[in-house]
């Protein structure tokens, strides 16, 4: 089991530290799966903690230099790991001003993934930062229970809004109730509801388009008005919010009517899945 | 679209109806008298009073003139309903509390009278969000009876002046003394806390002072811990008005400018602290 990886390019750099920020703001510990072509971040919460499932994909070529990994066996050429994520968000800290980043696969003592950070220095000594963040080697029979989840067959797909506006509108929303109705329809109107005793809040967004042809829905038969449903735990909704520093070039919320919304995001070359259960 | 129409056909049935371009004017003021949870709002034809009281010893007042509104309609001699002013805050600002440049949060508020919902129709870039917060049975709120017949001493400064004096007030102290006198130390503000005890003196000529009309030398206490909410008003106002009756009892008036250039005022009344007679301590 090898992974050693290289990044010097800046623009690259800053987008890798930019993904793990975020992802350290969606899930407190996560799994890293490295494969041959691409590095995936994930998440698969039990459902006595929520539900909420992540998953982060990127193409290792968009951002590394040099990527030689070996799996643990030549027909599983793959290795899970898990880490506190916001241990690898703060590693990263200081690759704001850095030349190059090193990510490999050490055992010293105790599994650790290394992150070298190879600073400017004005001088010709040059400068590394070297973080050993402590993982855990998860084996080859766990793998089964971290597949990609399957997206179950939407009633109602709408691009989102401006995250940043549904974001503090969730913010304010949150301060009033626990949980959230997000419904929407394929006429490109998508609402944002609490109700307590006290106060009744609607926020609706209009003209938001719909991936879904007219003429597929039809043969579905379902009506263009027709709203499909999920009442969401408000803090799981707004922690995939607050974790969206970038404006993403493609946002599309799926709704399984009383079961489930799933975000897809496309943040440049990364893709994003969140999911959220709907309460019981 | 069908909220729209929901809300023009309504229109006639409702007793109180007030549309502002900018919802900040309303919610800066609101803001500042944000010291409880629940608020009476009075409302006449000539504008809104929404009161805050706390321990029948200290009451808010913040008054937003009709002229505030770009549309403000009150079918009745007056209204009076008690409301969540926290879930009214959270409402209001939506869309978010800090302003974004070029970004204005437009409202429409409007009530139907006893035992209805207040209604707030909130649009920003063509996103709405409508709001219904239950209204409560409006409770009797505190006549202080304070008449500017009786005002012994008054004073008038630039809010500058007071705020860092306002916000570096110590805490450990039970009391804010306050001192006003024709005489030397014309204006003085004192703390007794576990560090000692700190005075704070205005001169009279000072270029902070607007106006000083002191007639008779008071020395008043005031519970700090009823004071200290009123800091929220000062921060936001440019102008202060304080003044004292012939019963000790303070008025803090704060002159607010909103981001229109309009002014509104928020009033803070406070009873003095009582004397405790030597023989029972």
């Amino acid at each position: 089991m090898k992974f050693r990886a290289k990044i010097v390019d800046t623009a690259c750099l800053n987008h890798f530290t930019r993904i793990s920020n975020m992802i350290a703001k969606l899930a407190k510990t996560c799994t890293l799966r490295i494969s041959p072509e691409k590095l995936n971040f994930i998440l698969l919460d039990k459902v006595a903690n929520g539900g909420v499932s992540m998953w982060c994909e990127l193409e290792q070529e968009n951002f590394f230099s040099e990527f030689q990994m070996e799996g643990i066996s030549a027909e599983n050429n793959e290795i899970y790991v898990e880490l506190v994520s916001e241990n690898l968000s703060r590693a990263l800290k200081t690759t704001q001003n850095a030349r190059a980043l090193k990510i490999k696969l050490t055992n010293k003592h105790f599994p650790c993934l290394t992150v070298s950070v190879e600073l400017f220095s004005v001088s010709s000594s040059s400068r590394i930062v070297t973080h050993d963040i402590p993982i855990k080697v998860i084996p080859r029979k766990l793998w089964k229970d971290l597949q990609e989840p399957t997206v179950p067959d939407s009633d109602v797909s709408i691009y989102l809004p401006v995250l940043k506006t549904m974001k503090s509108v969730v913010e304010k929303m949150k301060n009033i109730s626990n949980h959230l109705v997000i419904e929407a329809n394929l006429n490109g109107e998508l609402n944002l509801k609490i109700e307590t005793e006290l106060v009744c809040v609607t926020t609706h967004f209009k003209d938001l388009g719909s991936p879904q042809l007219v003429s597929d829905s039809a043969s579905q038969g379902r009506n263009v008005e027709q709203m499909a449903e999920v009442c969401i735990d408000i803090k799981k909704l707004l922690q995939f919010l607050a974790g969206q520093q970038v404006n993403p070039t493609k946002a599309l919320c799926n709704i399984v009517n009383n079961r489930i919304v799933h975000f897809d995001l496309l943040l440049e070359d990364v893709s994003l899945q969140y999911f959220i259960p709907a309460l019981s | 679209m069908p909220l729209l129409t929901q809300q023009i056909q309504a229109e006639d049935s409702y007793s109180l109806v007030a549309s502002l371009d900018n919802v900040r004017n309303l919610s800066t003021i609101l803001k500042a008298i944000h010291f409880q949870d629940h608020a009476t709002c009075f409302a006449t034809k000539n504008g809104i009073k929404v009161t805050v009281e706390k321990a029948k010893c200290v009451q808010a007042n913040a008054f937003i003139q009709a002229g505030i509104f770009q549309e403000f309609v009150v079918r009745e001699e007056s209204l009076t309903f008690r409301i969540n002013l926290t879930v009214l805050l959270d409402c209001l600002s939506i869309f978010g509390s800090s302003p974004t440049p070029g970004t204005l949060t437009a409202l429409r508020m409007c009530y139907q009278g006893y035992g209805y919902p207040l209604m707030l129709f909130l649009e920003e870039g063509g996103v709405v969000t409508v709001c219904k917060i239950n209204t409560q049975e409006p409770e009797e709120t505190l006549d202080f009876d304070f008449c500017s017949t009786n005002v012994i001493n008054k004073i008038i400064l630039q809010s500058e002046g007071l705020r860092e004096a306002f916000s570096e007030l110590d805490m450990t102290s039970e009391v804010l003394q306050i001192t006003m006198s024709p005489d030397k130390p014309y204006f003085r503000l004192s703390t007794f806390g576990n560090a000692g005890s700190a005075h704070l003196d205005y001169p009279k000529d000072s270029d902070l002072m607007e106006a000083f009309h002191c007639n008779q030398t008071q020395v008043n206490r005031y519970k700090i811990s009823l004071l200290k909410p009123s800091t929220k008003a000062l921060v936001l106002s440019c102008k202060v008005s304080i003044r004292t009756d012939n019963r000790g009892f303070l008025s803090l008036q704060y002159m607010i400018r909103n981001e229109d250039g309009q002014i509104s005022f928020v009033e803070y009344y406070c009873c003095p602290d009582e004397e405790v007679p030597e023989s029972e301590s």
